[in-house]
């Protein structure tokens, strides 16, 4: 009967459940509910009488009552609103006497799964999940897989939530990692095409910060990054950044092409950045790069022509092969800068290299002519250092404007850096030119540099905590001072110099610097600076508490321990006790206090033989959300302290 | 999580303002948002910004912004939130505030200011985002909103798709979708309408040699229904439809997109089959699917162009000849074309001959703009341009000498409108409902299809 109609079905129960004879026929009542839930077993859709079940949970009788919920946790996601009114019964029922009743209405609640969350509410939860973390592996693979869903959700907000959940809770996996930056790229690139522009910006900034990690990964889509006329400056600035980082052999001459397009911009802004953009690409590809700005020259714009020769200083600076074509390209140039750096940078090249520019003394000769009314003081120290050394070796040609010019600087310059300057050079020339030269010959040319400067790829670790909040829009050099300044704010007077990471250790070159001194802050962790302890209060602290927090990280080779202890200083870690170098076992003790007083106490364990880094932190009070960021901040001191090494 | 909300005209006068949790300065955030916005040097990106010096309780709050219509739609945060949601969360105030104001602007919104704070005060609590749904929202909200004049479908006989001119009898209304969702709540006659869109963004980059570099399909099927909410509708779409490179379906070419994903109200369960989406609209305005297309057009481009230059440096004369071809189908037309060339700095004069009266060229911020209003399909239509571009001739430059043409001339950027027609080739094949009005009116519906350029790039 009932596979039938089930819609006459319902109506007869229905009919049944609201007639106040049964209602008061306690066992009729129950016969009629026991039937509805006989047929919601059997699959058929009672969902139609759930207003008048809910009205029989009104009951003193408890068996009847736990059929009711029964149905109304079945059919509660169907009928969210009308669920709704479930929820004053079981208020009731949470203060009625009769404890069962009471743990009844309570266990049903929590199991009333209403109307599913809305993408607010899942970015939200998925927000709220980052503090959360795995007992173990299997169970991180569970979250992972039952989260898996939301990567494919059509709200940004949702897959960039899941995907910094993914990135974080993932911290051991690189492949899992990857894999997800894999799985984003789609909803990414779709953004990045968004009729928004709000949402393309900080979608492209999020894109660079993945190709920190994985230059290749947008290789093959370069084209989603060419600007359009119509787009607003500042995103064709993060494009032209994007091309200039995703640049490869196979795209190279597409990307050149069109970044050549965008040197004649109307914008001289955009045109610059266009032309800064194919310096940096001359790093790699210098032949193709210098053809092209040798190109642009011949525009004889000033705009483009200043850029053109202070991208050809830098670039003769790093990769010293394309020196000969950036000669020849020089003369005629001088027409057509005006402004303080260009001049600056066309002088530094003539004074540096003048040996291979025929006209080079002539051209500084105009210079040294028109210093009376030159504005610009960089311009006549640079000027002064130039002729110098082109005196050096071409003296018959220089000789005497080189007098001329420091005669002008000495008598009747009005700078007194310029003055200065010029006089050190006169007492320079006295000493004797062997001297002059001694001084002045510094290399034309330091490749290393670019090496270093070039930024190596980042550990997704670093930045995964950034992912989707604003650090990667602000952009992560200003994202710092704004939150120093916040931290300035906010610190507690007693210690006015909370936020000393700035404080400035030599081992440890600029760009890695930069990252030890941010990562912290996105934890919101504090090191206190010089709180030492005595080594016997750390030896009893030490003994007294538990291990909060081990792992390993890869070691290799020898190093020397001085260098980790300064790195370790400059982020206020102080080191308590260490082995001396190259011993094995070796072994370091660490502390170290944030601003709410919670110390950290580590061991650093190298066993003979092993090629890892053993880390145990203890911590004086659990707090996990600290003991992460603090985590964070040794492995990357660590970390840079490897790279350093290697 | 929030702390303030503001909309600002594009002036910046303050239309609606409202502080979510107390922890902020105060009104003159407002005030300060719009002096920092338009103080920005050029190459500062203003989505977000952060305050900072002046007072203390300013210090360290972030703006995150979207223009919308000409007006600013900014929240104001301390803490470091997810950007993504905010931006997601102001666009959808947009169009909320659209659905339930008929449109948005300047105007609409300070004739409904009572509507927008009682639905802030719905959207979000303590700044944090309760529901957006236009279904949910209706339930709380009692202001009416206040429409500048009546609507009536009559008198709007001769206005076209998205303000455009067609010879059409059925022809949307272009204002008929920009109203509020809720008004005239007793009216039940005019409700029950919905509007279906397909609209396409098309970039395109064509290299000097005229081979195709990049085009790039954005589209999107948008729906905005006055139907009572629940009732159910049925897309089909064309069943040659496919997604991804190597689905094939049917014989013909087929139409095929990279990815495509569907509001999560969309059922699919007819999807694999036959290409049908269901759903549920709530009222007011949904995007059921995005889909995005690269590199594999089914049909020719829109636009050729054939440019051809002479450049005499001597005595700085530049001739630019330019002929545009439209390849759609003879049936169609494109509409609002407009070409924009940059031209090398210091032009002074423009003789022009143009092939038709109706079109029309100037010289506007060192570009040439060529404006076509209606380019039929099969079309070709030319333009000869002479300029004197004077500057110091100085010596011939390195290099450059086999040039042809000036640098600084080009690249070309078309922008247009294609009514009736989308460049991926997909169509809805039909818009079904299962509602059954309770008057007697039946329900209209009204299927639109649109491309429009997004940047359509020619080298020359």
């Amino acid at each position: 009967m009932p596979y039938l109609g089930s819609e006459d079905v319902v109506k007869e129960l229905k009919k049944a459940l609201c007639n106040p004879h049964i209602q008061a026929d306690r066992l009729r009542y129950r016969n009629v509910i026991q039937r509805v839930i006989r047929y919601m077993t059997q699959g058929l859709d009672m969902s139609g009488v759930f207003m008048e079940m809910v009205k029989a949970s009104a009951t003193v009788d408890i068996v009847q009552k736990k059929l009711v919920y029964l149905y109304m946790c079945t059919y509660a996601p169907l009928k969210p609103d009308l669920a709704l009114l479930a929820i004053n019964t079981l208020c009731k029922d949470c203060s009625d006497p009769n404890p069962m009743v009471r743990g009844l209405a309570l266990r049903s609640m929590c199991s009333l799964r209403m109307s599913k969350l809305d993408q607010w509410g899942q970015a939200e939860v998925l927000n709220f999940l980052l503090r959360y973390q795995p007992r173990s592996e299997e169970e991180l693979f569970d979250i992972l897989n039952l989260l898996d869903s939301f990567l494919k959700s059509s709200s940004p907000g949702v897959v960039m939530g899941a995907t910094k959940l993914f990135l974080i809770l993932a911290k051991m996996f690189p492949h899992v990692q990857t894999d997800v930056l894999v799985r984003v790229k789609g909803p990414l690139l779709a953004a990045c095409s968004s009729e928004s522009r709000e949402l393309c910006f900080v979608a492209l900034c999020h894109v660079r910060q993945i190709l920190h990690s994985l230059p290749g990964h947008f290789s093959s889509h370069y084209k989603k990054f060419f600007c359009s006329y119509s787009e607003p400056h500042y995103i064709k600035l993060q494009k032209v950044e994007v091309l200039c980082e995703l640049v490869n052999d196979e795209n190279v001459q597409q990307v050149l092409e069109e970044l050549r397009g965008y040197c004649t911009d109307v914008s001289a802004d955009f045109a610059q950045a266009a032309i800064f953009a194919i310096g940096g690409i001359a790093r790699t590809y210098t032949d193709q790069c210098v053809q092209i700005l040798t190109e642009l020259l011949g525009l004889r714009q000033e705009h483009i022509t200043t850029v053109v020769v202070q991208t050809f200083r830098d670039l003769v600076w790093l990769c010293p092969q394309c020196t000969e074509a950036v000669c020849q390209a020089l003369p005629g140039c001088e027409e057509n800068i005006q402004d303080s750096e260009g001049k600056q940078a066309l002088i530094w090249l003539l004074g540096v290299h003048g040996e291979r520019i025929p006209n080079a003394p002539y051209v500084l000769e105009d210079f040294v002519e028109n210093v009376k009314s030159e504005t610009f003081p960089a311009v006549k120290m640079e000027l002064l250092t130039a002729l110098l050394r082109l005196f050096l070796s071409r003296p018959a040609e220089c000789q005497d404007m080189l007098g001329r010019l420091l005669y002008y600087c000495i008598e009747e310059e009005k700078d007194m850096a310029v003055r200065d300057r010029g006089l050190f050079y006169y007492r320079l020339l006295l000493v004797g030119i062997d001297e002059v030269k001694r001084i002045l010959c510094s290399p034309k040319s330091d490749p290393t540099l670019g090496l270093l400067e070039d930024p190596a790829e980042r550990p997704v670790n670093s930045w995964a905590s950034d992912f989707n909040t604003l650090v990667p829009v602000y952009g992560k050099a200003h994202w710092a001072t704004i939150s120093k300044c916040q931290g300035a704010e906010r610190c507690d007077p007693e210690l006015p110099k909370t936020s000393s990471f700035a404080a400035s250790g030599p081992l440890i070159p600029e760009e890695n610097k930069e990252r030890v001194q941010e990562l912290p802050d996105s934890g919101a962790l504090m090191l206190v600076p010089n709180r030492q302890l005595t080594a016997d209060y750390f030896e009893k602290t030490w003994l007294s508490l538990k291990v909060a927090h081990q792992q390993v990280l890869p070691w290799r080779g020898e190093f020397h321990p001085d260098t980790l202890q300064m790195a370790l200083q400059v982020v206020n870690i102080q080191t308590i006790a260490m082995s001396r170098a190259g011993s094995r076992p070796w072994k370091a003790y660490l502390s170290a206090q944030d601003d709410t007083g919670c110390l950290f106490l580590t061991e650093l364990l190298l066993e003979p033989g092993n090629s890892e880094m053993q880390i145990s932190v203890k911590q004086n009070e659990a707090r996990t959300e600290t003991l992460n960021s603090f985590i964070s901040v040794l492995e990357t001191v660590i970390g840079t302290i490897e790279e350093i090494k290697s | 999580m929030i702390s303030q909300f503001f909309i600002l005209s594009s002036k910046g006068d303050p239309l609606i303002y409202k502080d979510f949790r107390g922890d902020s300065g105060g009104r003159d955030v407002a005030e300060l948002f719009y002096r920092k916005l338009t103080g920005l040097p050029g190459d500062e990106s203003p989505v977000v910004m952060v305050t900072s010096g002046g007072r203390r309780h300013h210090h360290g709050r972030h703006f995150i912004h979207i223009r919308h219509s000409g007006l600013y739609l900014v929240v104001t945060t301390s803490e470091n939130v997810s950007p993504f949601s905010l931006l997601e969360l102001l666009s959808r105030l947009a169009t909320l505030l659209g659905d339930y104001c008929g449109s948005l602007g300047e105007g609409t919104i300070s004739r409904n200011v009572a509507l927008v704070y009682e639905l802030l005060d719905e959207v979000l609590d303590y700044g944090y985002v309760q529901t957006t749904s236009t279904e949910m929202l209706r339930n709380f909200i009692q202001t009416e909103a206040v429409v500048s004049k009546p609507f009536s479908l009559f008198d709007l006989s001769s206005v076209g798709l998205f303000g455009a001119e067609t010879q059409q009898s059925k022809v949307a209304p272009s204002s008929a979708a920009s109203r509020p969702v809720l008004s005239s709540r007793s009216d039940q006659s005019q409700k029950n309408e919905v509007f279906l869109d397909v609209v396409e963004r098309l970039s395109v980059l064509i290299a000097s040699n005229g081979s195709l570099l990049k085009v790039d399909v954005q589209g999107e099927i948008r729906l905005k229904s006055f139907l009572p909410s629940g009732s159910e509708m049925r897309i089909g779409l064309t069943e040659e439809f496919c997604v991804g490179k190597s689905e094939l379906r049917g014989y013909g070419p087929g139409i095929r997109v990279d990815e495509v994903s569907f509001h999560s109200s969309v059922n699919l369960d007819e999807f694999e089959s036959h290409r049908i989406l269901r759903l549920q609209p709530p009222q007011g305005e949904l995007t059921v699917m995005r889909y995005q297309l690269s590199d594999d057009l089914p049909s020719p481009l829109p636009f050729r162009l054939f440019p051809s230059v002479q450049w005499d440096r001597g005595s700085g004369r530049l001739q630019v000849y330019l002929k545009l071809r439209c390849d759609l189908l003879s049936k169609s037309q494109a509409l609002n074309v407009r070409l924009h060339l940059p031209l090398p700095r210091g032009v002074v004069s423009l003789s022009q001959e143009l092939s038709s009266p109706e079109q029309k060229a100037e010289l506007a911020e060192g570009a040439l703009r060529w404006d076509l209003p209606r380019v039929q399909g099969g079309s070709q239509l030319s333009g000869l341009f002479q300029m004197d571009v004077p500057g110091p001739p100085g010596p011939p430059s390195h290099g450059l000498s086999t040039s042809a043409s000036p640098l600084g001339l080009g690249p070309a950027s078309l922008s247009f409108e294609l009514p009736r027609h989308t460049c991926s080739g997909l169509q809805v094949r039909f818009l079904r409902l299962a509602f059954r009005p309770c008057g007697n009116a039946n329900p209209h519906k009204w299927v639109r299809h649109l491309s429009h350029s997004d940047a359509y790039v020619i080298r020359i």
